[in-house]
């Protein structure tokens, strides 16, 4: 029993963390552009190009 | 995926830029991305720009001293078309909706959070923990479980709420009676010590539901930002000339009659008014449907909508704002919708039947028990039971896997359907009519470059490729699509009206007006009444190029996979009666001709008020009112942007074959939906005895509800394949 004090904050904390990540990376405009994040892996982009590497 | 953190950081770095955001209709893979971004940041003043695929934006960010017009020139020269982003209240919904759906995936991760943590703690109780552990863990559940449920539910509580208030019920009603009592019983039950708390099955029930509502979100945003990138053709400023002879922009709705405005070529008007100064060319397409370009001389009217092709013109407003021709079709079409708005979606009219039938049932319940002297706890622990079990989680979940599925596999085959209730009224249509012009046809002239010699058709598409007037537009499309390679013409000059000359190799070339009030246009011979031609002059010969506007290559296969569905298709046109009744007679087909927008809208309440259920397909801004009381409409995507707001759905391309395949798997998946709720039904029959017999624990009811999730979205995915068989 004794090993629940610790493993039930751990839980929660990891999905905490998860939910977190979540968050962040909705309002980091991840999910914004679905289809151009599939795309973009297929530019060949030049060492020096405008767009960031 | 770190390119926006760069652009962010650059802002904070060079705060004077300014962001300037472009709709570009034509961007479609990476290579697109790939040129806009690199190539448009090596442009002088502009920092650098990210393109946005799915919206089909580019965000620029750029010396303010560069404005919105170079940018659209910047962006032409790496062979894009743009256009500026329409205004907040041009694009309605889209912004709100990009909100919603935020809000409901925010929602969903909560749910999805608090879902797996009292998932971990139940399995833990159902496997046997009790005493103590049993009680911590009820206790941590309610901890987490309460305020998940409180933020997850908010969009049902809300919607229920709303139609509870208006003495009305939805799908929401049912679902929020039951989360709720079965969050207040768990809780009861956790204060006293209790076996059974039903945490896990309210929250899953809202991870699942929520999920819904996001698909469905989904599929909206993403078909409304399809169509809002084909909108925004329409004029939403104007050049007023002042006084003194300065020019300054003024938006649409401050323009005032009497003003005078200098529209330049290829600008569309935002008004209506008179020609003082100039000849041109407009293209009226937007409000006529009809593409030849009308010529226009210092005293025609002009209405807004219309695309100025040729030289810049004056004209003297006399109608702005709600005034405009395109004003008074746009009243007309906002009382035709309104019908629409009144529309009871299947999943409400389902639930109407169905929240009745439950709560009585759980109210009853809840009195055998009482009479049979259980005491009144486990009368309501079983009453509740049986509001948990019987919960719409399949039900909910019905409706949207399976529109999500069809709207996302049609979305392949080039149509965009705006909603789920676009695709049930879709189903529901039995006599379907069609425009002609831009509809049945492709709208444009299409030149038969077959009669000219090779060294023609190089001087032809040489010339053409010059100008954005739509029969030289036509004739360079042809031409291309003929392998020509242009020869290179020197002293190349447009002049509105008359048509294109230059020099080849030291001879005069020309492509010309046949016919027609241009000053010009000695060549008359050979141009038969009614249909469009240009003249190609080489030296002194003289060739008459003619131009159709072509029916859509697949046109009459649609319109038998439209038979196959059993509808009598027949057309409803604007245009003159004798091209009408000939391609009515091509097809096999009836036809109305000469139908007005009032008209075509008094046809299609005709149709139902005698019952039927019209499908209207069409594009022009006249077509738009009977869009609008169709019981379902489908526009081409080159329809005017009024016409596509309009319609329900919206098909990409040169075939018609997509608006046939639409009512295909429009009804297929209301088969679909029919079963998920014959199963969702079957499975209530099952479990809702168990419920009132007081068999059901919290693990029977939360694997009930999972199984029956998982079963609805699995026949759901089915329609994936069934649309993307060929269509028949």
């Amino acid at each position: 029993m004794t090993g629940l004090v610790f493993l039930i904050p751990i839980a929660l904390c990891m999905g905490l963390a998860g939910l977190a990540a979540f968050m962040w990376s909705m309002r980091a405009g991840q999910y914004d552009d679905m289809d151009g994040a599939a795309a973009r892996i297929l530019i060949d982009e030049d060492p020096e190009g405008g767009t960031a590497g | 995926m770190n390119a926006p953190v760069v652009l962010e950081a650059q802002s904070e770095a060079e705060a004077a830029l300014a962001t300037t955001r472009l709709t570009v209709p034509g961007m479609k893979c990476a290579g697109c991305i790939g040129r806009i971004e690199r190539d448009l940041a090596k442009v002088p003043g502009i920092a650098a720009a990210r393109a946005n695929l799915t919206a089909k934006r580019v965000a620029i960010r750029h010396d303010p001293a560069l404005d919105e017009g170079a940018l659209i020139a910047a962006l032409l020269a790496l062979g894009f078309e743009s256009r500026p982003v329409a205004d907040c209240d041009a694009l309605g919904p889209l912004g709100d909706e990009s909100k919603e759906r935020k809000s409901l995936n925010r929602a969903l991760g909560v749910a999805g959070f608090g879902m797996m943590n009292v998932m971990l703690l139940s399995v833990s109780v159902w496997s046997g923990a009790d005493g103590a552990t049993r009680e911590l863990f009820h206790w941590l559940s309610a901890l987490i479980a309460i305020p998940v449920i409180a933020y997850s539910g908010r969009p049902f509580f809300a919607s229920a709420w709303m139609a509870l208030r208006h003495r009305r019920t939805n799908m929401d009603v049912p679902i929020s009676i039951g989360v709720i009592l079965a969050t207040c019983l768990s809780l009861y039950e956790t204060i006293t010590g209790g076996e059974h708390a039903f945490f896990d099955s309210a929250v899953m029930l809202l991870f699942f539901l929520l999920a819904g509502r996001a698909l469905d979100a989904e599929m909206r945003t993403r078909t409304r930002a399809g169509i809002g990138a084909l909108l925004g053709r329409m004029g939403k400023s104007a050049s007023v000339i002042g006084p003194d002879g300065t020019t300054r922009r003024l938006a649409a709705k401050d323009l005032e009659p009497g003003m005078l405005v200098l529209v330049a070529a290829g600008e569309a008007l935002a008004a209506d008014g008179e020609v003082v100064e100039g000849t041109s060319a407009l293209d009226n397409a937007m409000l006529t449907g009809e593409s030849a370009p009308e010529p226009v001389g210092p005293g025609a009217l002009v209405h807004a909508g219309a695309i100025n092709l040729g030289a810049p013109i004056r004209v003297r407003l006399t109608h702005v704002a709600e005034d405009t021709a395109i004003a008074d079709i746009a009243r007309l079409m906002d009382e035709a919708g309104q019908s629409r708005s009144h529309y009871v979606r299947i999943a409400d009219r389902a639930s109407r039947l169905y929240a009745p039938v439950v709560h009585t049932l759980a109210l009853v319940a809840f009195a055998g028990w009482m009479i049979a002297g259980a005491g009144w706890h486990t009368s309501l622990t079983i009453a509740i039971a049986v509001l948990i079990i019987t919960c719409p989680c399949a039900m909910g979940l019905a409706v949207p896997a399976a529109q999500v599925v069809a709207s996302g596999a049609l979305l392949r085959r080039g149509l965009l359907v705006k909603d789920g209730s676009a695709l049930e009224r879709l189903a529901e249509c039995d006599i379907a009519l069609l425009d002609k012009t831009g509809t049945l046809t492709l709208g444009e002239p299409r030149a038969d470059v077959s009669a000219l010699d090779p060294e023609a058709r190089a001087v032809a598409l040489g010339l053409a490729q010059a100008s954005r007037h739509p029969l030289s537009r036509g004739l360079a499309a042809a031409a291309l699509r003929a392998g020509v390679v242009p020869a290179v013409i020197e002293d190349l000059r447009e002049e509105s009206g008359a048509g294109l000359t230059g020099r080849w190799q030291g001879l005069v070339v020309a492509l010309e007006k046949p016919a027609g009030p241009a000053p010009q246009g000695p060549h008359t011979e050979g141009a038969a009444e009614g249909s469009l031609a240009t003249t190609l002059r080489i030296g002194e010969t003289r060739q008459i190029i003619p131009f159709s506007d072509p029916l859509r290559p697949d046109a009459a296969a649609a319109l038998a996979a439209l038979r196959v569905e059993g509808f009598a298709p027949s057309i409803l046109s604007g245009d003159r009666a004798a091209p009408v009744a000939a391609l009515a007679a091509a097809l096999g087909l009836e036809a109305t001709a000469e139908a007005s927008p009032q008209a075509k809208l008094a046809a299609l309440e005709a149709l139902k008020a005698q019952g039927r259920r019209p499908l209207m397909v069409g594009d022009g801004l006249n077509d738009g009112p009977a869009l609008a009381a169709a019981h379902a409409s489908i526009a081409p995507g080159t329809a005017s942007d009024a016409s596509q707001q309009a319609a329900d759905a919206v098909f990409i391309g040169e075939g018609l074959m997509p608006a046939a395949l639409a009512v295909r798997v429009a009804r297929r998946t209301m088969r679909i939906v029919r079963e998920n709720f014959g199963f969702s039904i079957l499975y209530n029959f099952l479990a809702v005895p168990l419920a009132l017999a007081g068999l059901v624990t919290p693990l029977i009811a939360a694997i009930a509800m999972s199984v029956s999730s998982l079963v609805v979205v699995a026949n759901s995915l089915r329609l994936a394949r069934a649309a993307g068989e060929p269509a028949t």
